[in-house]
């Protein structure tokens, strides 16, 4: 396949644009063309948007505007993120055709940047999956073995980074959407702080989990995406008051006296071999560079998979409610009554996982149960909160896997819901508690399945509430140690 | 078949029987902003089915809702001045339902942290209505059905509610129609709602029960929809309280089921809209979208601080200050424009009495027969210092009493000032004593019989001189003036 842009990352590549080294247009032409070609292994894209590309590429190069950040550098936008005059469907068939009125926060703001969005990548339906096989328009595959699957449930956006096609995407992460992908593509996934990034224009799954999350090659695009797409937004009310992390990785974390912490209850007995080898190789790096680790504990952890289920599940069956044949999306008349019109186009439009959910939240929340199920999810929820303030009380960071698993294959777990939900066991926690954390590049693993392949492990790291920036540098300190991070697979572009 | 009644006691005509109905209300008032209660759109009325509209309130995918504080602020000041506690935590639930005119499929109000509970209103019989609860909600859109099928406005979908729930201390029609009276004034006089039913701006339903005096317990209520209007809502509680009595006597207990009845005005009837069958399951949930709300000592008492006084408060003042009856000071309190309207008028002329009696008997009166295009006194173009300003005249003898009815009359109609409105009804053009003794001469002349009859002892008898005599004088002379000339000329040649 040809290399749209050589390997090289978003800042390099906005760098060596705005010293004349590359043109947008070329760029972006080449961008597309990798994109096509090869779509029918990998199938990262629902659209792929040339014409809007091209006319956008064109008008950044006459312009006489300083250029953004982003100049010119081609991104990809997950199909749950609004995005004015494309279409938006959430790899549902029931938002089939439908196209974004308007544009998410996140996408205005990489659009200001200078950002060129060049298509909108597959994923798990309505954000809901672990593999991305739950989109209704066939999954996307893993670049470092197309048999096996790229994780979910932004697996079109992670796919899109890790073949080199973009070196941008936005995804979602709503219980380690980003990060276990990112982890199994072998590239950088990063959930911000709760309210961080702005949820408006995001087609809400779980509204008090969810988060806009960038996928990237490098620890200083972390940096430079967050500082793009962070930052109050007033149509969120859930957005933090807080400015954007800053673009560049300051260095002011020093690895020597950092006190990362290993939590046991992250490294179960179950997690995969491979995987725990090279997360502790990773932890033995930053060791070597003067970290300590220090034995941490989050004892609730057991909790974390049920809470959020159910949190999850409960948010999602009022969420999801919207979709209901009247204004919008594809509709399925039924009898000629309003509430057969309701069950008609939802029976047709929503994939079984879908279903299973709006089933299980709807359930969580009916009276007589609430509190039984969410009532009690509420209650563990704060007993995790608290797991994770007292353990940063005893350490910078937090390090553990971000999957217990590398990559499995396409199919494997398809008809086992709850094994499907186990692959987000290491991630989930996180995200209950609203906290920053990055699945950064930890070198490679056998699959258990095939001890022949080498596929790609994350470590994922958690800061404190609203510390995103020191998440990011310790993530760049973690790159220094290896070249992990440069490895692309065979089956992508580079 | 009428009925007989005994103050709250109605006998039924076939047994004799002594019946007791309890009757509670639930009343929605749209608070007066300007625009939505969580997105920019204006609130209006009539304009062009969705025009008022964008992607929040039409719940598209991604929108998220924005507190308008200026709903807080009326919320708060329509609570302290029904004399309720207003709750310093707060927050608002989803209440999940499908309809097809409500957009997200859950409505946006407020479940078990109201943000009020207290307060009431005390009725002419001395009874204290007490209020359960007055929570804040998102209305809905309207759904008009036609041939073409289901058409839907969301105009209205997310115009800020206080919906308001009584205790069932209510025990008659005028009961209703006196609370939900002084309901609409108070939240008039506090300026938080204009209340108009006729645009929708004050809903009502109605639960009825009705039991055999002397019985404990209450039995099945019924709701009552489609109230219009004040009338209505009495109306219906006229038919539907012998309708159970009559049910209950036919067919003993249990011939009342709980259910929900629409009332038929053209009719005069309730009919069965749905029965109930167990408690509606609407999944409350606190919304994930919007923070908690803290209302704070500093937002409660700038709201006091703007509460006027209200319309009891008011009339007690006419009577007892200013000297006005009973009746009066009802029909100056009758809303909030009309009182401020006379207290301007009335301090400025210095005679509450005069003032009083042109309010009432022009304005209003011009006001209710449609003759002035104003909704409310507020919207005249003849101020208060007008008004005054035709007292004071009158009072001095520079108008006449006929003439500054017309003078007002004829302001009212133009929309010109008084001055100006003088001049052209030649109000100011002096008649000579001798040009009126003249006409009062012809009439005399014309009319011989009316000097004997007057000299025999019958004053009135003046009378059929003095309309020729206005009629000479194109209706600019003083009729008390043309009675002392009349006099003087029969006196005289006596
Ligand atoms: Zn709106």
């Amino acid at each position: 396949m040809n290399a749209p842009f050589e390997g090289l990352d978003a800042t390099g590549l906005r760098d060596a644009i705005c010293a004349g080294q590359r043109g947008v247009r070329e760029t972006t032409a080449a961008c597309l063309d990798a994109i096509e070609a090869s779509q029918d292994t990998l199938g990262a894209f629902l659209t792929i948007e040339r014409e809007s590309a091209l006319a956008r590429a064109e008008e950044l190069e006459r312009s006489d505007a300083e250029p953004g950040p982003l100049h010119g550098v081609p991104v990809a936008i997950k199909a749950n993120l609004c995005w004015e005059g494309h279409e938006t469907n959430c790899a549902s068939r029931l938002l089939e055709g439908w196209r974004a009125p308007y544009s998410a926060t996140s996408v205005e703001r990489l659009l200001a940047a200078g950002a060129v969005p060049v298509g909108v990548t597959n994923m798990d339906e309505f954000a809901m999956g672990s593999s991305g096989e739950n989109s209704a328009f066939g999954p996307a595959r893993n670049p470092w073995d197309t048999t096996r699957i790229p994780g979910g449930s932004s697996s079109g956006s992670a796919v899109a980074v890790a073949a080199r096609l973009v070196p941008l995407a936005l995804g979602s992460d709503t219980g380690g959407s980003v990060r276990q992908p990112a982890a199994l593509c072998g590239v950088y996934g990063y959930k911000p702080t709760y309210g961080r990034v702005s949820r408006y224009g995001l087609v809400a799954f779980g509204s008090s989990l969810d988060q806009v999350s960038p996928f990237v090659t490098s620890a200083r695009d972390l940096a430079l995406c967050m500082s793009v797409i962070g930052g109050h937004d007033p149509r969120d009310s859930t957005s933090l008051e807080l400015d954007a992390p800053s673009a560049a990785l300051r260095g002011e974390v020093a690895l020597t006296g950092l006190k990362v912490g290993v939590p046991k209850e992250h490294f179960p007995p179950e997690l995969d071999k491979g995987t725990r080898a090279a997360c502790e190789a990773a932890l033995a790096r930053l060791e070597e560079r003067g970290c300590e680790l220090v034995e941490v504990s989050l004892p609730h952890a057991s909790y974390a998979i049920p809470t959020y289920y159910v949190v999850a599940t409960a948010e999602a069956s009022s969420n999801l409610a919207r979709f209901d044949g009247v204004a919008y999306g594809q509709r399925v008349d039924g009898d000629g009554s309003l509430n057969s019109m309701f069950a008609a186009t939802r029976a047709a439009g929503f994939g079984d996982e879908v279903k299973r959910r709006i089933l299980i939240g709807t359930y969580a929340l009916s009276a007589g149960y609430q509190d039984e199920w969410y009532g009690r999810a509420t209650r563990a929820r704060t007993l995790l909160r608290r797991d994770y303030e007292a353990a940063f009380e005893r350490c910078d960071v937090i390090a553990a896997p971000t999957s217990p698993t590398v990559a499995f294959p396409l199919g494997e777990r398809t008809e086992d819901p709850v094994s499907m939900y186990l692959a987000d066991i290491l991630t989930v926690s996180a995200s209950l508690a609203g906290l920053p954390a990055v699945s950064a590049p930890a070198g490679f693993a056998a699959p258990a399945d095939d001890p022949t392949k080498s596929l790609p492990v994350g470590l994922q790291l958690t800061g404190p509430h609203a510390c995103d920036e020191r998440v990011i540098e310790v993530a760049g300190l973690l790159e220094s140690t290896s070249d992990d991070h440069l490895k692309t697979p065979s089956g992508g572009a580079a | 078949m009428s009925w007989e009644r005994d103050g709250h006691v109605w006998i039924s005509p076939q047994t004799g029987a002594r019946w007791v109905p309890t009757i509670g209300l639930e009343v929605h008032a749209q608070l007066s902003t300007k625009t939505k209660l969580f997105c920019g759109c204006e609130v209006s009325f009539g304009a062009p089915p969705n025009t008022h509209t964008c992607p929040v309130c039409t719940g598209q995918p991604g929108a998220l809702p924005v507190l308008n504080e200026a709903v807080l602020e009326l919320a708060v000041r329509a609570a302290l001045a029904l004399g309720a506690d207003v709750a310093r935590e707060t927050h608002f639930d989803r209440k999940n339902y499908f309809y097809c005119d409500l957009p997200k499929n859950f409505q946006t109000s407020q479940y078990d942290h109201p943000f009020c509970s207290g307060g009431g209103i005390e009725l002419s019989s001395g009874v204290f209505v007490r209020l359960n609860r007055i929570h804040m909600e998102e209305d809905a859109g309207k759904t008009m059905h036609t041939e073409a099928g289901s058409l839907v406005d969301l105009n209205r979908a997310g115009v800020p509610l206080i919906e308001s729930v009584t205790e069932a201390d209510l025990s008659s029609p005028e009961d209703a129609y006196e609370y939900l009276t002084r309901f609409r004034e108070i939240l008039q006089f506090a300026g938080v709602s204009t209340a108009d039913m006729e645009k929708g701006e004050l809903r009502c339903d109605v639960n009825v029960s009705v039991r055999p005096e002397g019985e404990e317990g209450l039995r099945t209520k019924v709701e009552v929809k489609n109230l219009n209007s004040f009338r209505h809502v009495q109306s219906s509680l006229e038919h539907e309280i012998p309708r159970q009595v009559a049910a209950y006597e036919a067919e003993g207990a249990g011939a009342v089921v709980q259910e929900t009845r629409l009332w038929d005005p053209d009719r005069e009837e309730t009919r069965t809209m749905r029965v109930k069958e167990g408690e509606s399951d609407y999944r409350y949930f606190p919304c994930p979208d919007l923070p908690e709300l803290h209302l704070t000592e500093e937002l409660i008492e700038s709201q006091r601080a703007l509460l006027p006084e209200l319309p009891k408060e008011r009339r007690a003042r006419y009577q007892s200050e200013l000297g006005l009856s009973e009746y009066d000071a009802g029909v100056l309190t009758g809303s909030r424009a009309t009182a401020d309207y006379f207290e301007e008028a009335a301090e400025r002329s210095g005679d509450p009495k005069a003032t009083a009696n042109w309010v009432s008997n022009e304005l209003l009166r011009a006001l209710g027969a449609g003759e002035v295009k104003a909704a409310s006194l507020a919207e005249l173009s003849f101020r208060p210092s007008d008004l005054s300003l035709v007292i004071q005249k009158a009072a001095s003898g520079e108008l006449h009493s006929k003439g500054a009815r017309e003078l007002v009359r004829e302001c009212l109609r133009t929309g010109e000032g008084v001055e100006e409105t003088i001049q052209s009804l030649g109000l100011d053009e002096v008649i000579d004593d001798s040009q009126l003794e003249a006409w009062c001469e012809e009439a005399l002349e014309a009319n011989p019989r009316v000097r004997d009859e007057v000299l025999a002892g019958n004053a009135k008898a003046l009378g059929a001189c003095i309309g020729p005599v206005m009629k000479a004088s194109g209706g600019k002379a003083d009729p008390k003036r043309i009675t002392e000339v009349l006099k003087g000329l029969i006196e005289g040649s006596s």
